[in-house]
């Protein structure tokens, strides 16, 4: 019917699988599994070295001097290792502005998303009107136009508008990548909630605003952290438009300022990856505090940072 | 119908359902037919200035001579498409892309594949998967630019990469593997494998908690072994989000800009340069603004195929 397909962010079941009654004859089977269950363990540890190693270095380096950074043999703890390279980030302002960018950048393009995106998701989920197909299918298919179509005329744009260099122009222009898919979200979540909730309030003469705020916000919270944490991290992310359409120090955001430091003539490689653990915290952080809403969504399939 | 504006609840009493309604049910709901516009209008806002518009904007600037660099430009046709599509460089960039977004593909759903049914198997603990199963979306946390600076240092010629490949003998010397045209492509696409298959994992993941234990049972039941349940349960299974998931991984995967940007810039020479990077280079290096933007609708139409492909997968899985 809708091209929008729902969505509902359902926690994933991570307590999974629901340990499924065991007849008896396989709680038998079960002692002589115990080769396999070895076997899967390790084939698990061998294949976690893939992604866990290069961090595993990452985090190393960033605690090594400088020069014993290629030291070989390598080494991935050493007596040397100390938090010098953090404690010369938060020592530069200059660095520190990075992340007061990215966190005033990030932040803002989140609020904002959420509001506007709750309210068309209201329209969607609860209305019928003309061209809502249509409409639905221009918000699914704008996720496909690629940012490097959009860069060039935003820089012309940008410019005009007396935003460049500045954070009203990041923030207006992340919105074109945030909204598609929090709105695709939100309606998928809107629409999971039953329409008779909103009916029992408006017989009492409610208006919708009061239902969408008092009636249908509380319970959508968690769509509505869903949304946020993906927002923020694809604000918090982004590369192509922070390095066009800002020029100044003053303004870089995070992913830029990493760069930065790539570019200085003698890299210091323990402050680089310092650099790269402290910006990736925040994204860390929100992973490890509502991991069901990143894992329900990245399986909706609504969201690639 | 405009006059209908009016229906706004006007009657005290409904006549029909005189148990409760005050109002009839459907102007409830309804109220006037612009109220879903107004909800809508901070989108519709955004949409416009931020889609509709850029996008005429780019159209516009393929047609002129020297689009925003110079005031007084000139419309000269198809001048600059032709100029683009006769650049060996964006036939380059476009093969590039094609090599770059296939592989990854194809990596990212087999390692998605792998790592997901391993994390499946119903001998592991809950704890241990969800320790595995977070381990295993660790790089896909990263943001692109991290993930390239940590590669550049591993893949440093005197970085933990040469050394394991010279002390086990694999090579002799250190070998420049961002900077040598043998390596750059495959190293690039090595490195967009590695930090973009959680994403694959996580839906496969899902999709493997989804499919019914019966039918495996069955399968069983008719001797099917491990490797034939694979191909003839769980792939017809999963088929509907491998198609979905690889539609969406490859549109994404031929727009990655931060990633060659930050490791190669496109180079050495060409060899790894990107439909993105061709297009950047043409507005921010040559400036030449007008074959940028021809360059641009190019890759643009390119990917409203990938999305209509999308959109039909998702209908036929509705």
């Amino acid at each position: 019917m809708t091209a929008l397909r729902e969505r509902p962010t359902t926690p994933m079941s991570h307590s999974h699988p629901a340990p499924t009654p065991t007849p008896a004859p396989q709680a038998r089977a079960r002692r002589n599994q115990r080769p396999q269950k070895i076997g899967i363990h390790v084939a698990l540890l061998v294949c976690a070295l893939f992604p866990a190693l290069p961090i595993l270095w990452m985090a190393s380096t960033s605690l090594k001097p400088n020069g014993q950074v290629f030291a070989w043999p390598p080494k991935l703890i050493t007596s040397a290792m100390n938090l010098d390279s953090y404690v010369a980030i938060f020592a530069d302002g200059e660095k520190l502005r990075f992340f007061l960018n990215s966190y005033i950048v990030a932040g803002s393009v989140t609020v904002l998303t959420l509001l506007a995106s709750v309210l068309a998701a209201y329209a969607l989920s609860r209305y019928d009107f003309p061209f809502k197909r249509a409409l639905n299918v221009v918000i699914i298919s704008v996720q496909a136009v690629p940012p490097i179509t959009l860069l060039i005329p935003y820089f012309g744009l940008v410019v005009t508008l007396g935003l460049y260099d500045t954070y009203g122009g990041l923030i207006l222009t992340y919105m074109v990548f945030t909204l598609p898919y929090a709105i695709i979200m939100m309606t998928g979540y809107f629409n999971t909630l039953p329409r008779e909730l909103d009916e029992a309030v408006m017989v009492d003469g409610a208006g919708p605003l009061t239902v969408l705020f008092r009636i249908l916000l509380p319970i959508a919270v968690p769509g509505l952290v869903s949304v946020g944490v993906y927002t923020f991290m694809i604000a918090w992310n982004e590369y192509l438009f922070a390095l066009t359409l800002t020029r100044t120090n003053e303004m870089r955001t995070v992913p830029i300022g990493i760069q930065l430091l790539m570019g200085q003539h003698s890299y210091d490689w323990s402050q680089i990856m310092a650099m790269s653990i402290l910006g990736s915290i925040p994204i860390l952080v929100l992973f490890t505090f509502f991991q069901r809403y990143f894992l329900s969504g990245m399986s909706a399939g609504a969201v690639k940072a | 119908m405009p006059a209908s504006t009016a229906v706004e609840p006007t009657l005290g009493a409904s006549p029909e359902r005189s148990d409760r309604p005050r109002r009839p049910r459907r102007s409830h709901l309804q109220g006037s037919p612009l109220r879903p516009y107004a909800f809508l209008s901070p989108t519709l806002i955004v949409m416009l200035v931020l889609m509709a518009v850029p996008i005429v904007m780019v159209v516009w600037y393929s047609f002129q001579d020297s689009a925003v660099t110079v005031p007084s430009t000139e419309f000269v046709g198809f001048e600059k498409y032709q100029q683009v599509l006769s650049d060996g460089t964006f036939w380059k960039a476009t093969s590039n892309t094609a090599i770059f977004a296939g592989v990854s593909v194809i990596a990212h759903f087999a390692i998605g594949i792998a790592f997901a049914t391993l994390l499946n198997s119903e001998l592991l603990s809950p704890a241990v998967r969800a320790v595995f199963r977070t381990v295993f979306i660790l790089p896909w946390l990263f943001t692109v630019a991290v993930v390239a600076v940590l590669w550049r240092m591993l893949l440093n010629p005197n970085g933990i990469v040469n050394y394991l490949i010279t002390t086990f003998g694999i090579s002799d010397s250190s070998i420049e593997w961002l900077s040598s045209s043998a390596t750059a492509l495959p190293v690039v696409t090595f490195i967009n494998i590695w930090c973009g298959y959680p994403f694959f994992m996580v839906s496969l993941l899902a999709g493997l908690q989804g499919i019914p234990k019966d039918l495996y049972e069955a399968a069983r039941v008719d001797g099917a072994g491990p490797v034939h349940q694979f191909f003839h349960v769980t792939i017809p299974q999963l088929r509907p989000i491998i198609l979905s998931m690889a539609i969406l991984d490859f549109i994404w995967t031929t727009q990655q800009f931060a990633l060659i940007w930050m490791t190669t810039g496109g180079g050495p020479v060409d060899t790894t340069e990107m439909l993105s990077t061709y297009t950047y280079k043409l507005a921010f290096s040559n400036y030449d603004f007008s074959a940028a933007s021809a360059s641009a609708v190019v890759v643009l139409l390119l990917s409203m195929i990938l999305a209509i492909l999308y959109v039909r997968q998702q209908k036929a899985r509705d």
